[in-house]
């Protein structure tokens, strides 16, 4: 039973993890990924850990997608441009591969060589517990996160605005968007 | 291993039940509302009182012809209003309609999903809607349903933080994420010695934030921009007929009953009521908890109803200002009070 379950999701995630990267379309490509993260979400649930899901659905599929789709709507991008990044983006694509295999790595085999702690304890992933910790040992790291959120609305705000004087104030493209 | 299953869907189905039978039987009370407050009649011909119209309403879209039109984006297109029903008929799963029943000797907590972050997840849940409304514009080809899709996801996400943010006061003095420790709690406390220890009295504030920012959250009249029919034809649904059409009607006012009910669980004390006797064979304590929850859930239904037929539709800049101005300053100030009497012991 577990296993089935297990396979499903694990499968679907695999699966729409690479339709986000092969397909042409970008609302596809959204689309999919938002398939990847309620079926990581769902692995969460089943390591026991229903408030990680949570937040993992709340943060990144209900906020920060909704915005990845509102742009491409907007922009009404239909179809993928080829990228124009040259052979710098391909190293850079190349390095930064390159850093998150080490860092998986690193979690998954570093035990082994003392380089990371084993698995954490599953009483971190109930509410109070986290809480308790991210309040107090990790305060400062936790307030830094909240400042450099606040430091990128700024930024954003401030970019907006200087388009201000002259042109049209926000969403010119709005009423062009249908196609 | 069985008896839990087993009590799981029978605790599903009940609230399956109660979630088909919404929006129905919500269709004729919006009708005739809105013809009482019209000096009209309203459907008054099929069966007592016109009750039966939204079964002959339901029996006319399953036997309309199903139109797909020709330049849709068909996969979306056919998803996008499965996707309306999905988040209305999950978020139940965490709201609870009774005290933990003893049945054959076990105890069965009277919710579905009896987890720890269950806030969290109805909130994470329902933020899912509004793939839907933007998946239907997109895919529908059309620009009045882009316009509607795309202001709907504006204005959902605009809504949302105070949503949150008045959903986030209520559990500071409760202490938990848990919505059966938030009617708990409201249980145990009583304001001024004659008041019932709802939270609706000491966060009034926050009440009306939620109430306001729930009217937005459902796409409701004052602010039903996504839909307004003088700018847009029908919104983002205006390519969707038959059945199609019904399922996103049936969506809207799930939500609308969900929100409700998280208002109802959060604000009113949920299943209960002071003075009544929950004690008993637990299939009185369910049927009570889940009738007391049910009639609040009713009252906010009513009130929908009623706003909708009494004020004007916002403009979109009126709307979006209203949000981001005033809402959600009035959900940081209630924040910090409720967070103040808090600490102060006086919640």
């Amino acid at each position: 039973m577990e296993l089935a379950v297990f396979s499903v999701f694990a499968l679907l995630a695999v699966v729409s993890a690479a339709v986000v990267v092969l397909h042409r379309n970008p609302v596809y490509s959204v689309m999919s990924l938002v398939v990847t993260l309620i079926s990581l979400a769902a692995l969460f649930v089943m390591l026991g850990a229903p408030l990680i899901a949570a937040l993992l659905v709340l943060v990144y599929t209900g906020a920060i997608l909704v915005l990845f789709l509102f742009v491409i709507m907007l922009l009404n991008v239909g179809r993928e441009e080829p990228a124009t990044g040259g052979a710098a983006q391909k190293w850079v694509a190349v390095a930064s591969a390159l850093m998150f295999g080490t860092i998986l790595g690193t979690l998954l085999w570093g035990r082994h060589f003392g380089l990371a702690s084993g698995p954490l304890d599953a009483e971190y992933a109930r509410p109070l517990p986290l809480a308790r910790v991210l309040l107090s040992e990790y305060l400062l790291p936790f307030e830094m996160v909240g400042l450099l959120l606040l430091a990128a609305v700024i930024a954003a705000t401030v970019l907006a605005r200087r388009s201000e004087p002259g042109g049209e104030p926000d969403g010119g493209g709005t009423a062009e968007g249908g196609r | 291993m069985t008896f839990a299953l087993l009590a799981t869907l029978a605790k599903m189905g009940v609230w399956l039940a109660v979630l088909l039978q919404v929006t129905p039987i919500m269709v004729w009370v919006e009708r005739r509302g809105s013809a009482l407050i019209q000096d009209r009649l309203g459907p008054n011909r099929v069966g007592p009182l016109g009750l039966f119209q939204s079964l002959a309403d339901a029996a006319k879209f399953f036997f309309k012809e199903d139109v797909i039109p020709h330049e849709v984006d068909r996969f979306l297109y056919l998803l996008a209003p499965l996707l309306a029903v999905v988040p209305a008929l999950t978020t139940f799963v965490v709201i609870p309609f009774g005290p933990e029943i003893e049945v054959a000797g076990r105890s069965v907590p009277l919710l579905v999903a009896d987890v720890d972050s269950g806030v969290l997840l109805l909130l994470a849940l329902a933020s899912l809607g509004v793939y839907s409304l933007v998946m239907a514009g997109y895919s529908s080809n059309n620009k009045y349903s882009l316009l509607g899709s795309v202001r709907a996801s504006a204005q959902m996400i605009s809504y949302e933080l105070a949503l949150t943010l008045s959903v986030v006061s209520v559990l500071v003095p409760v202490g938990s994420l848990r919505l059966d420790r938030v009617v708990e709690y409201q249980q145990q406390a009583e304001w001024l010695g004659f008041l019932p220890g709802f939270n609706i009295f000491p966060q009034i504030l926050g009440f009306l934030v939620f109430l306001i920012a729930a009217f937005a959250e459902t796409n409701r009249l004052p602010f039903d921009l996504p839909e307004a029919e003088s700018e847009l034809v029908a919104g983002y649904h205006t390519e969707y007929s038959s059945m199609k059409f019904a399922l996103f009607f049936m969506g809207e006012y799930m939500s609308m009953a969900t929100l409700s009910a998280l208002g109802a669980t959060l604000y009113l004390g949920g299943w209960y009521l002071p003075g009544l006797d929950y004690s008993g064979h637990w299939a009185w304590t369910a049927g009570l908890g889940l009738g007391v929850l049910l009639a609040k859930v009713a009252l906010f239904l009513l009130f929908f109803v009623w706003v909708r037929w009494t004020f004007p539709r916002f403009r979109f800049d009126q709307l979006l200002r209203l949000g981001w101005k005033v809402l959600l300053p009035l959900a940081l100030v209630n924040f910090v009070l409720v967070a103040a009497m808090t600490v102060a012991g006086w919640l």
